[in-house]
């Protein structure tokens, strides 16, 4: 059951496993919704999607598996049993008794799928639709509508497609582009590298607590050490090509100055030379040399530039290449400096990622960074954050 | 059973789904959503609907996952066989259950509401799994065994602050609550407020609506925010005249506008529409 859907889900990149799709199977034996393909798209959702940044992949995978579906003619596509089973539970014994007369469920499931085909026809025609009661011998039965509610699944389904087409969430999805809700989730992985160490540290509580458990008897517990100090020193560029990204960069900014105790932010042009500065009005007079930023901050701070390191390749690797100002050494040698010094470190690059392949510099600063180099979406953020987390581990 | 909406809360059919689904299959069912939409409010509502106890156990930064299950106070029976009480022989006079324990053993199915989990250390909804999936543990103290009569309700909810691990998440249901369109706000208002004027209800819905809808808030507002600002519009007896005409600034706006800059933004964007319109 539903094992193509399954596939297809996991073809648009959703995590979804066999127990959730138990999960849903069994939900739907249960009867949890009946067929009425807007409740199965929520409980769908419900059962196999356990993060709404994935929504959208989901509408897109539901949308996809479900094209047609709406087309195909239900009374076929739902296993009898289950019909079977609503109609039983919605028949009292003297409607039981009646139906028994009249040739019995058999048969009356026979004269529904007829009566549903013909509607479907009917209606597929463009007639207006016709509603099951009046004429309808399951009326006259008198059973609750519920169960003719296959009947209106036909329409039902044309207006549940939209429910996906919709892709309200389209926002959240971790490929599109960072807002506001999106960066701070983005962001809040950052704290997972907060607490690691060994234990080395006295926990006091626990002792106690250990103490009087063995009744006096002092026993010494010890803890690690709070690492939630996460130390970041960021660099901007700003100005010519950045102008674009104004706003992705606000955005990030806003979102790290929130997480982060710890937070050193300086601004560059282009590439970083031999001076970053903190306030761009004051740019020319209140100036850091490079050199001073590196004694400044220790190598556990974790550096992250912003920039889309889009300019010319001279700019990086010639002396002389700032558009600015005469350079004694070239970019590229700053950059290794400050890559010698701060181990950790990555690159977050508001440029979509297709465009990369068409600037020669991003490809020099994707090797001075040695491949960690990252767009400035979800995904790219969450893989900076990995680099950063894997760099910490490994010393 | 079906949960639906009530008096006093208003449930969005697909919500009604998942709570329903949720309570057959006797999953726990997580909520997600911006604050002040009612995820915590759903399971008060829907233990009231119920008629059963609601079990809430609020989790904070410092919250373990044992303390739900039960606490051993150590330090009072230490202090116990200090003073010679006889209490101090029977060491289940010192286990206290925590909420998981009572919901387990309630005599009736309880709706079990852990409130907040994404507050506790990451590692916290991971000491929980064998928890809420077989619904039952060890007491290592007393060699007892705890397991569920029968399944409680449980209702999770998170506002996102931490990602949940992915094996808790595999156990949950999730549902994401999204902000509610117009319709049904009204239909929510209307539910606090029955005798709220329509025009003002109108007027300050588009003014809600307006103020949503504004790029860079740092909190935008959400129904519960609403709500408090109608009630003081009421308790205020503001007409809708007023609120209309209102210059800059919408009256009571401090019910709504929960950051000094949003104020700003506001007071400058109404400022600048004044202008445009003059």
């Amino acid at each position: 059951m539903l094992i193509a859907f399954f596939f297809c889900l996991r073809k648009h990149g959703l995590k979804t496993s066999i127990t959730e799709l138990m999960d849903l199977l069994a939900a739907l034996e249960r009867q949890v919704v009946f067929a009425d393909v807007e409740a199965f798209y929520h409980l769908a959702r419900l059962t196999l999607v356990k993060d709404e940044s994935q929504f959208d992949r989901f509408d897109r995978a539901f949308a996809e598996y479900f094209e047609g579906v709406e087309q195909v003619d239900l009374a076929d596509a739902i296993p009898e049993d289950w019909l079977r089973r609503s109609l039983q539970r919605q028949l009292s014994d003297e409607d039981k008794a009646k139906l028994q007369s009249l040739g019995g469920l058999d048969e009356l499931l026979k004269a529904f799928k007829e009566r549903l085909q013909e509607q479907q026809e009917r209606h597929a025609g463009g007639n207006k639709w016709i509603g099951t009661g009046g004429s309808s011998p399951f009326g006259a039965y008198g059973y609750h509508p519920e169960g003719i509610r296959i009947g209106q699944d036909g329409s039902n389904a044309r207006r549940a497609v939209k429910v996906w087409d919709k892709r309200e969430f389209r926002d959240l999805d971790s490929d599109s582009e960072l807002n506001n809700r999106s960066m701070q989730l983005a962001l809040r992985k950052l704290r997972k590298f907060a607490r690691t160490g060994s234990a080395e540290e006295l926990d006091l509580d626990a002792t106690i607590r250990a103490t009087s458990q063995k009744a006096g008897l002092l026993d010494l517990k010890w803890q690690a050490e709070r690492h939630n100090a996460v130390k970041v020193l960021m660099l901007f560029d700003v100005g010519g090509s950045m102008d674009d990204y104004i706003y992705e960069c606000q955005q990030l900014f806003g979102a790290a100055r929130n997480e982060f105790k710890h937070l050193e932010f300086y601004y560059f042009h282009n590439c970083v030379y031999e001076h970053v500065w903190q306030a761009n009005e004051r740019r020319f007079s209140e100036k850091l040399p490079t050199r001073e930023l590196i004694n400044k901050y220790g190598r556990d701070y974790k550096l992250i530039f912003v920039g889309d390191a889009t300019m010319g390749p001279y700019e990086i690797a010639y002396p002389g290449g700032s558009v600015e100002h005469w350079n004694e050494e070239a970019g590229a040698i700053w950059m290794q400096r400050l890559l010698n010094h701060f181990s950790q470190a990555a690159w977050l690059n508001p440029q979509p990622q297709e465009h990369w392949q068409w600037h020669h510099s991003i490809d020099m600063v994707h090797e001075l960074m040695a491949g960690r180099m990252y767009p400035m979406t979800l995904d790219g953020i969450s893989q900076a954050i990995t680099t950063l987390q894997r760099t910490t581990s490994a010393k | 059973m079906q949960f639906s909406s009530t008096s006093s809360y208003i449930v969005a059919d697909e919500l009604a789904l998942a709570v329903n689904a949720a309570v057959t299959l006797e999953k726990p069912l997580l909520i997600k959503g911006e604050p002040g939409t009612g995820k915590t409010k759903l399971a008060e509502e829907l233990a009231a609907s119920l008629g059963v106890p609601l079990l809430r156990w609020q989790i904070k930064s410092t919250t373990k996952a044992q303390q739900g299950l039960y606490e051993y106070d150590a330090v009072s029976r230490l202090r116990d066989s200090q003073l010679g009480s006889d209490k101090v022989h029977d060491i289940s006079n010192y286990i206290k259950p925590g909420k998981l324990w009572q919901a387990f053993t309630a005599a009736e199915r309880p709706v079990l509401l852990i409130d907040e989990i994404d507050k506790a250390d990451i590692e916290f909804p991971n000491d929980l799994l064998h928890e809420l999936d077989q619904m039952e543990f060890h007491v290592y103290e007393t060699g007892e065994q705890i397991s569920a009569k029968q399944r409680p309700i449980v209702i999770i909810t998170s506002n996102n602050e931490k990602e949940l691990p992915d094996a808790f998440l595999r156990r949950c249901f999730f549902h994401y609550i999204n902000f509610p369109d117009a319709d049904t706000l009204s239909a929510i208002v209307r539910v606090h407020f029955p005798d709220i004027q329509k025009e003002l209800l109108q007027t300050a819905l588009e003014v809600f609506f307006d103020v949503r809808k504004l790029p860079n808030l740092k909190k935008k507002p959400s129904t519960s925010e609403l709500i408090d600002w109608l009630k003081l519009l009421l308790v205020e007896s503001i007409s809708p005249q007023q609120l209309k005409e209102s210059d800059g600034l919408m009256p009571m706006f401090g019910a709504l506008l929960k950051n000094e800059q949003d104020v700003q933004l506001v007071e400058k964007l109404a400022f600048m529409s004044r202008r445009r319109g003059s």
